[in-house]
């Protein structure tokens, strides 16, 4: 197992401290990146490889390169915190223990695109973390690390919290940003895209903890150190793997891009716990797999190409006996639950699949219903502003084209003795 | 219209968030935390005074409210639990835990037990999934939780 990089010192009792961050990393990313000019960082994290850790694996150079330099007024740093994806529970490690490593990450993103300000926006019940990142903020403005003029580098860093209030969609970067701003969740049409209108309409960057957490890492030791980690140079760097499930041992868990699936689980989540059938591989917005891919690698085009998605890196091990309508109604609700209720095709799919999905539950199940399953889920699919509706079909789709027959068993006698 | 108590501390408190963001907007999420801390619920009073102090309309503040599942337009009780019953946390037998609480309290999920003292609301994903299955007592985090968990809580 190789050494974790952004969870090297977790468990060092003083982690989240300002003295302990000195101890363990020393704020060295930061501090070259002062010497460095904008459009040497912006390259250096393109030649890294490095994509969003959020969700869309988006590449982060490429992502900042469209903010416009010349653009005469603030722009701003919007900080993912938001984490919501079911299985999700990865960002809130470092939030709590390594918030010093965020804070330096944010203040390099900041010197990339030239900002000022940055906005944490964290998901309304990390309580604790939001108090551990404001205490993070002020020590680190006392000491000279954040705000005015500092580290004597001339330049200014404020950074700000807001705590979310329990809205899954507000994790969809423009969602987020009408919060921030404000309003509901409802996510913008694009283009125009953040990098150029975003935050009161000023150009902005939305990137998550963990994306930013790699930053200091990548500036002091060099994108060809990070771009050699992983699979290759457009899967590179580790990631941070949320598992839960039927494993033995459910945890956080840092391995490098593109480890095997089985091995990840086998080596790092102390195994499977009972015979597995069914993972969910990135948050429950990914494609569900079946054992002919267990031994994927985990990481972004691998996923790809076998039809699902890294997406937050979360995953959820089904064993044997679940019951895995069970699990695809419980999805299902979820997204009907979150839609926020702008786009036709995602606030009534969602709840017409649910209804469905319901009456077959009930033992009312009918001929046809696979079918109208799937007409309905192919119509949430590219014809909505967001991907929280594509997220919904796509995963009962996945459902159903992988364990038909358990489906048609439903339909047929509603619940089953695993429910 | 009712009294709100602590009203002064809570303009200052509400003038530092303003000040904190470049547009007054902004700040319109932490001024509704900040008030359902003071008050315990975002009722029509809070909408009221937080309409004024950011010179939006009464019904754009509870549209916004209202969007987001953790303002309540009514008192919880001195306990809340939330309840996550999303994938990780069924698999563990959170429904079954639900249920228990439910009968126990004699309450349903939504509702605040008739003494006030506790209050069950269930959520979706809450984050920390390998504490499944996980439960919030007010903020904390609790679990994994079983059904031991319920007969204790229940009687405290």
């Amino acid at each position: 197992m190789m050494e974790p990089i952004l969870t090297k010192f977790v468990s060092d009792p003083e982690s989240y401290t300002l003295k302990g961050y000195l101890k363990n990393w020393g704020f060295e990313g930061l501090k070259k990146a002062l010497k460095m000019k904008p459009e040497d960082i912006i390259e250096e994290v393109k030649a890294s490889g490095l994509r969003g850790r959020g969700g869309a694996g988006f590449p982060t150079g490429l992502k900042w390169s469209f903010v416009p330099k010349d653009f005469p007024g603030p722009k701003y740093i919007v900080i993912n915190a938001d984490e919501g994806e079911p299985g999700t529970f990865k960002d809130k490690v470092i939030i709590e223990k390594e918030p010093f490593m965020l804070l330096e990450g944010i203040a390099i993103a900041a010197l990339a695109i030239g900002a000022e300000d940055a906005f944490i926006y964290i998901r309304g019940e990390f309580v604790e973390g939001a108090r551990v990142l404001g205490n993070a903020i002020k020590e680190a403005e006392e000491e000279g690390y954040l705000g005015k003029n500092y580290l004597n580098s001339g330049k200014n860093l404020y950074v700000r919290i807001t705590r979310g209030a329990g809205a899954y969609i507000c994790g969809e970067e423009t969602g987020l940003i009408e919060s921030l701003e404000g309003k509901r969740g409802h996510p913008r049409l694009r283009p125009p895209f953040p990098a150029t209108k975003g935050f009161l309409g000023k150009p902005t960057v939305v990137n998550n903890v963990e994306t930013l957490s790699c930053l200091p890492h990548i500036i002091s030791k060099g994108a060809q150190w990070f771009s050699s980690i992983g699979s290759n140079p457009k899967n590179s760097g580790t990631k941070l793997f949320p598992v839960s499930g039927d494993v033995k041992k459910p945890g956080v868990y840092e391995a490098p891009l593109g480890i095997p699936l089985k091995q990840l689980i086998e080596d790092y989540a102390g195994g499977f716990d009972g015979k597995p059938r069914a993972i969910i591989p990135g948050g429950v917005s990914a494609p569900v797999l079946d054992e002919r891919d267990f031994e994927i690698p985990m990481d972004f085009d691998s996923l790809l190409n076998a039809k699902s998605m890294l997406g937050s890196g979360a995953i959820i091990v089904l064993n044997e006996k679940r019951c895995l309508f069970r699990s695809a109604l419980r999805i299902v609700s979820f997204f009907a639950e979150e839609s926020c209720g702008q786009c036709s095709p995602c606030r009534e799919g969602t709840r017409w699949l649910e209804l469905i999905m319901e009456r077959i539950r009930e033992g009312e199940g009918r001929e046809g219903d696979l079918e109208l399953m799937k007409d309905i889920a192919s119509g949430m699919i590219g014809t909505t502003i967001c991907v929280l509706s594509d997220g919904c079909a796509m995963s009962l789709l996945s459902f159903i084209e992988k364990f038909e027959e358990e489906f048609k068993m439903h339909i047929g006698e509603g619940k089953c003795q695993n429910w | 219209m009712g009294r709100l108590e602590g009203l002064q501390d809570w303009e200052v408190k509400a003038n530092d968030l303003i000040k904190a963001y470049p547009d007054r907007k902004a700040s319109l999420l932490p001024l509704l935390h900040l008030s359902q801390e003071f008050w315990g619920c975002i009722n029509e009073d809070v909408i009221d005074l937080i309409s004024k102090k950011l010179k939006l309309t009464p019904s754009y503040v509870y549209g916004v409210a209202s969007f987001y599942t953790m303002y309540h337009f009514e008192r919880k009780g001195k306990i809340h639990i939330r309840i996550c019953t999303n994938v990780s946390c069924q698999i563990k037998g959170a429904e079954e835990i639900l249920k228990k609480l439910e009968e126990k309290l004699g309450i349903k999920e939504g509702g605040v037990s008739e003494d006030g003292k506790i209050s069950i609301e269930k959520v979706e994903c809450l984050g920390a999934c390998d504490r499944a299955p996980v439960v919030m007592v007010n903020d904390h985090y609790e679990g994994p939780v079983d059904l031991e968990w319920v007969e204790k809580i229940v009687s405290q």
